[in-house]
């Protein structure tokens, strides 16, 4: 017997995972190579599916930042739109229900009258249908100074209804003392602006003449209502509300006119008709075309990303089969090389399983290891692309277990299957054979 | 005293390579007792290794019975064989097969993990300090000169104090000295109760053993030892 002390400082016992400890040391290249095989596969997964996260994010990005630029533009669109077609004037007129309709459109002129409270009451009322509330007298005779036949239009500030939040109004008041002339009057009468003239002997300046417009505006003479009133004789009386209507959607009109009915029995309601149908449609091509406009980017974003996951979903499997064939021939060789051992061990008594268990324990092993190592790997590598919102954010997203989780259960499952054919090839290899051989 | 190893008109035939049935044994009997030290001795091809491997349970017969303690290897599964083997017997070869990714002390140990040893390191240690490699224990087996390699094969084989060593020409690759170590160490196991049955060319070799068994075309013919 030998007498050097300490020879056995660590008598630990001689397990399984230890011998696979020892060979993995022994044989590092196998390993390595094998560990790489998984590492490039779950590195290609994460990668891929960190890509598909952070496009994503960034379409959402980009959508949520088109939606805005969209509503911005359509509400500018809209909103130029509304101001335009408000220039086409006021579509809803509220007449007492005796006026002669046919007096108006033949003459441009009104005879019946009602209460001037009328239009109090209306802005006083809920009503939704109609706004920019306008009382007017609107009567067609002959300018007694000069023999001229003009409209005389008497008219005010809109009254605005109460429930509602103040407007712009369509018209300007025509202050007291002055009048606005239309283009044939100002031609016939050879007035300018800031002239002074004399109607049914009140003495008024001109502050503003209309241009040409060609319909019956100029022949008209807008003056203050209150005047127009004490010089027809309608104090507190009033011709005609003159109205806006809302943009709603089916018979606008019936909508109306039950409204206001229930508000000012005794009346009627009419619509100048092209200018409010040309208005709600051009509103309504205006919100249509902003919203086709996102619908448009939305699909084009959808599309590219199922592009995307069309390829990453031929690409992945490939490259998961690739590896896949890789570590079985590596371990086919591993297997190859440890014939001999392999033959031993049997014959000192090693059952199947266990040496089923020293390969598919090794198989195991690169999984878990080139998990860990390819999800590192894969989330530096896109991150390390830059502009990839998904890169760094993937680690924190909720979603990242997950992605761990599948890669992990995959990567072990692809080493253990791959591993499986030369690892059972090597538990039923026969020591007679081998031993024979040597 | 009762046979260790018993066969029993044990036949085997194998194919030459050349679709050719050849007769590796045939109706071979042997009976190799607690405290044995048998050699069988015979021309290359006369069945010498396919013996030991049936002996040692890792051939199958084609007929007769091998039983060892009494226990029909025929009866058995292959992995309960695995498992008896582990147990009940110890191999050395020629070529020492050793693991050459484990320390001499892991080699010892190595049966430890089919046969499930409790005092594996304490044995190990004994038979490593019987065989004289104490200094070499935690070494690589690639650095070992060829008589430290069979020593350790020796040693693993005694590692589960089997009760049946069979050794395959273990002193094949040896020279004068080192071979009579390991015989010596064949013949201190028979020595201390256990059966050895030894294949080899060597007439030194033989010349240690009890008994001495000839074969030639697979059939036997029983010598005096020596």
């Amino acid at each position: 017997m030998e007498a050097t002390p300490n020879a056995f400082p660590h008598r630990d016992a001689m397990k399984i995972w230890g011998m696979m400890w020892r060979e993995i040391a022994f044989r590092k290249l196998n390993f390595g190579l094998a560990l790489f095989s998984v590492s490039a596969a779950v590195a290609c997964l994460v990668g891929t599916l960190t890509l598909l996260r952070a496009d994503e994010l960034r379409t959402d990005r980009l959508l949520a930042k088109k939606e805005a630029e969209v509503a911005k533009a359509g509400a500018s669109l809209e909103d130029a739109i509304r101001r335009i077609t408000k220039g086409l004037g006021f579509n809803i007129i509220i007449l007492p229900e005796d006026q002669d309709l046919n007096e108006m459109h033949l003459e441009g002129s009104l005879s019946k009258q009602m209460p001037e409270e009328y239009v109090h009451r209306l802005a006083k009322s809920k009503i939704v249908t109609v706004n920019h509330l306008l009382p007017t007298v609107m009567k067609k005779l002959t300018w007694p100074e000069t023999g001229l036949s003009v409209v005389l239009y008497g008219t005010r500030g809109e009254v605005p209804i109460q429930h509602r939040d103040p407007k712009k109004p369509l018209l300007d008041t025509v202050p007291e003392g002055t009048m606005i002339i239309g283009h044939h009057v100002s031609q016939k009468l050879g007035l300018r602006e800031g002239d002074e003239t004399t109607l049914l002997g009140h003495k008024f300046s001109v502050g503003k003449i209309h241009g040409e417009r060609g319909n019956i505006d100029d022949g008209t003479v807008w003056i203050n209502l209150a005047k127009a009133q004490e010089l027809l004789g309608m104090r507190n009386l009033i011709h005609a509300i003159q109205a806006l209507e809302c943009h709603c959607a089916g018979d606008r009109i019936s909508q109306i006119r039950a409204e206001i009915a229930g508000i000012l029995p005794g009346t009627q309601v009419i619509e100048r008709g092209p200018p409010a149908l040309a208005r709600a449609e051009a509103r309504d091509q205006a919100r249509q075309s902003a919203e086709d406009a996102l619908a448009r980017a939305v699909a084009n974003r959808r599309e590219l990303r199922g592009q995307r996951e069309a390829f990453a979903a031929v690409l992945a499997p490939l490259i998961w089969v690739g590896a896949a064939v890789w570590i079985g021939f590596l371990m086919l060789g591993n297997v190859r090389e440890r014939r001999a051992e392999i033959g031993i061990l049997r014959a000192i008594g090693f059952r199947s399983s266990q040496i089923l268990l020293l390969f598919l324990g090794k198989a195991f092993l690169f999984g878990i290891l080139g998990t860990l190592l390819g999800f590192v790997v894969g989330a530096l590598a896109v991150a390390s692309l830059g502009e990839m919102p998904a890169g760094w954010e993937l680690l924190r997203n909720p979603e990242a277990p997950i992605h761990f989780g599948l890669a992990l259960g995959l990567a072990v499952a692809l080493s253990v299957f791959a591993s499986w054919i030369p690892a059972l090839s090597a538990a039923r290899q026969d020591p007679a054979l081998v031993l024979q051989e040597e | 005293m009762s046979a260790v190893l018993e066969l029993n008109q044990v036949a085997k035939a194998h194919d030459s390579g050349n679709g050719q049935r050849v007769q590796a044994l045939d109706g071979v009997s042997l009976s190799v007792e607690a405290g044995d030290f048998v050699a069988v001795r015979g021309p290359s091809g006369s069945g010498k290794t396919t013996l030991l491997l049936i002996a040692g349970g890792l051939l199958a017969p084609d007929q007769g019975v091998v039983s060892i303690g009494g226990r029909d290897l025929g009866s058995m599964s292959a992995e309960g064989r695995a498992r008896f083997r582990a147990e009940n017997v110890g191999f050395v070869f020629q070529q020492f097969h050793l693991i050459p990714y484990l320390s001499v002390l892991h080699n010892v140990m190595t049966p430890a993990v089919a046969a499930n040893i409790a005092d594996a390191p304490e044995r190990a240690e004994k038979l490593i300090a019987q065989f004289g490699l104490r200094s070499r224990a935690h070494h690589p087996t690639a650095r070992l000169s060829t008589g430290e390699r069979q020593r350790t094969a020796l040693a693993r084989a005694l590692l589960n104090r089997p009760k049946l060593l069979l050794a395959d020409e273990p002193t094949g690759n040896l020279d004068a000295d080192n071979a009579g170590g390991v015989m010596a160490g064949l013949s201190d196991f028979a020595k201390n109760g256990g059966a050895v049955l030894l294949v080899t060319h060597d007439d030194n070799a033989a010349a240690r053993a009890d008994r001495v068994v000839l074969l030639k075309d697979g059939k036997q013919a029983d010598a005096p030892a020596g």
